[in-house]
């Protein structure tokens, strides 16, 4: 299996490679699309078998069904050679066809192209120039473009997750491919790392460090790999939430007794105080939009989840039914906020619609914890214990498909779902 | 398949490191004292976990090297019982003004991480309110947590959960 060297400056220790995450689908409902991807035509020169990350990636969402593609031949891979009712006799509703072929300075061109079986049409055609290295970040976009054209929102198959491995005392943050490939180390310590937080535009990654003996909120360059202390104060430093513009972060800090929410430029500098509670109010995140900011509270007695003015001001509470419910984080339209219920002894993620006050129990775990949502809104990971061992795991924001990824590194918690790439 | 070949090396890796994934089920406490403590009353008998070290060892009083204070669960409130391993912390710092402390609140596993963070570290600050009281200056003392993150119990039980749920005094 090839790996593809992610450009973070930075070596893949032997270790990282311990992070590897597999994905498997648990779960998955409603109807599934009918999709035939054949492979492509002189991919087995190739260090990567592209038709097959791009199978993997559109069948791991639950919305489709991999049409078997043996038997046909010669199998299509050019428009002319395709005959629709060999598909439609597989009841295939859409087909992938492409080929691979040698370019200039020892790249690679890959063509693909898709088509709508009943239709006969042809949904899109594209070709990318490519390092053999990249083949692999090539199908990713590929499977962008078609989950795109067959469902209408956007793929997330080329973004990023950021996520902590623990292995007794040892501690990594680790950057993966969101099929859990590709793993790098960011950070090691034999400290704890905790909530890491994605930079709105995926080069930095904001996080809390214990290598000081005490939580500090540091922003490290992905690129560079230099790391900047932002919060330090006496007490706790946590909870770092980055502004939608990524002029500031939101941290929560016990420097004036007990834990409240402040606002620090993300460059650092002196916090300025937006809660003022007799209580620990944590967990902040801005909207989308930047106007809000939702929260976790115990002013109330039991915590619960609140959002207040981006500038600090009167608080709402949000969440009413039972005596915990914490972590909030916007799902990517704003409409939408995912948390950390507790129900009897079981804590759970669920949802909370902002509009009507519905809430959603998503998963059925006995220790959820840290939900982030896939930019596209359509899928929430988070944090799950299984057997004793953090693991990660995805489910659908309707509840239906669920994903679990699992690592045969050790603990794995406290993940957090990148932005879509810029291009 | 291609996943199939992960499978095989993940085992494979597995098996080479068996030894060390064996090392990280111990847990990172001080096996002296654990193994004769009571599961289930960590109270009087767990507060010997934190060993003395720094300037404090040589201290002649035994019962300065008890500096843990145990909670209930979801409770920060200071029970009964650890009010005399605080007054003994608070005399010496009486006697000693030259020292400062920080209290590290603990939390078990369950819940969320974050808040967790936050509810150490009021564990932590109901005993320095406690010292306060019995006149160590608010400056010597600072309150900090690692939440849940650094388990001395590993298990997933009560029992565990129990010697968990704690503030340690550090010189």
């Amino acid at each position: 299996m090839k790996r593809i060297a992610l450009a973070l400056g930075m070596c893949l220790s032997a270790f990282a490679a311990w992070g590897q995450l597999t994905i498997d689908i648990t779960t998955s409902g409603g109807r599934q699309v009918p999709i035939a991807i054949a492979p492509m035509a002189g991919e087995n020169l190739q260090p990567q078998a592209v038709s097959e990350v791009v199978a993997a990636d559109l069948n791991r969402t639950g919305l489709f069904r991999l049409v078997n593609t043996a038997g046909i031949s010669p199998l299509p891979t050019e428009p002319s050679e395709v005959n629709f009712a060999d598909w439609a006799g597989r009841s295939a509703e859409a087909l992938v066809i492409g080929k691979i072929e040698a370019a200039p300075e020892g790249r690679v061109e890959v063509r693909f192209r898709l088509f709508d079986v009943q239709k006969q049409s042809q949904l899109a055609s594209l070709s990318y120039v490519v390092a053999p290295v990249q083949l692999r970040a090539t199908a990713h976009r590929i499977a962008d473009v078609i989950y795109e054209k067959l469902t209408g929102d956007k793929g997330v198959f080329s973004t990023k997750i950021t996520y902590v491995v623990k292995r007794g005392t040892r501690y990594e943050l680790q950057v993966s491919d969101a099929d859990g490939f590709n793993a790098q180390s960011v950070l090691a310590s034999n400290e704890p790392i905790m909530s890491p937080a994605w930079s709105p535009d995926g080069s930095r990654l904001a996080y809390v460090s214990f290598d000081q003996k005490k939580p500090i909120v540091v922003v490290q360059n992905l690129a560079q790999g230099t790391t900047r202390v932002i919060a330090a104060f006496r007490g706790n430093n946590s909870a770092p939430a980055w502004s939608p513009d990524s002029r500031y972060l939101l941290v929560a800090l016990s420097k004036d007794g007990l834990t409240q929410i402040y606002r620090i430029s993300s460059s650092g500098g002196d916090p300025e105080r937006l809660t003022d509670s007799p209580g620990i109010d944590t967990q902040p995140a801005y909207s989308p939009d930047g106007q809000w900011i939702a929260f976790t509270s115990d002013r109330g007695g039991s915590p619960q989840v609140y959002k207040m003015p981006a500038n600090g001001g009167p608080a709402q509470r949000l969440t009413f039914d039972g005596s915990y419910n914490v972590g909030p984080r916007y799902s990517p339209d704003g409409r939408t906020l995912a948390f950390v219920q507790r129900d009897g002894g079981r804590y759970r993620i669920a949802s909370l619609e902002l509009a009507t006050g519905q809430v959603t129990t998503l998963t059925d775990g006995t220790l959820d914890d840290s939900p982030t949502y896939a930019p596209n809104g359509k899928m929430v990971l988070y944090e799950a214990q299984v057997g004793g061992r953090g693991q990660l795991a995805a489910v659908s924001g309707d509840g239906r498909v669920r994903q679990r990824l699992t690592s045969a590194a050790g603990d794995v918690q406290d993940p957090a779902w990148g932005p879509l790439p810029t291009n | 398949m291609k996943k199939l070949a992960l499978y095989v090396a993940l085992a494979v890796l597995a098996a080479a490191c068996a030894s060390k994934e064996t090392k990280d089920e111990t847990p990172v406490q001080d096996k002296s004292t654990s193994a004769q403590q009571s599961p289930t009353n960590p109270g009087n008998s767990q507060v010997t976990t934190t060993k003395p070290s720094g300037p404090v060892t040589g201290y002649a009083d035994a019962a300065l090297q008890k500096r843990s204070v145990y909670f209930d669960f979801d409770s920060n409130s200071v029970k009964d019982e650890y009010r005399g391993v605080i007054q003994t912390q608070s005399k010496y710092l009486a006697d000693n003004r030259d020292k400062k402390i920080r209290i590290e609140g603990n939390c078990d596993e369950r819940g969320s991480r974050e808040y967790n963070l936050a509810l150490g570290q009021r564990r932590a600050e109901a005993v320095k309110k406690v010292m306060t009281v019995l006149g160590v200056a608010d400056g010597r003392v600072e309150t900090v947590s690692y939440g849940e993150e650094k388990p001395v119990a590993l298990g997933h039980d009560e029992a565990a959960w129990a010697q968990n749920r704690r503030a340690d005094i550090k010189y």
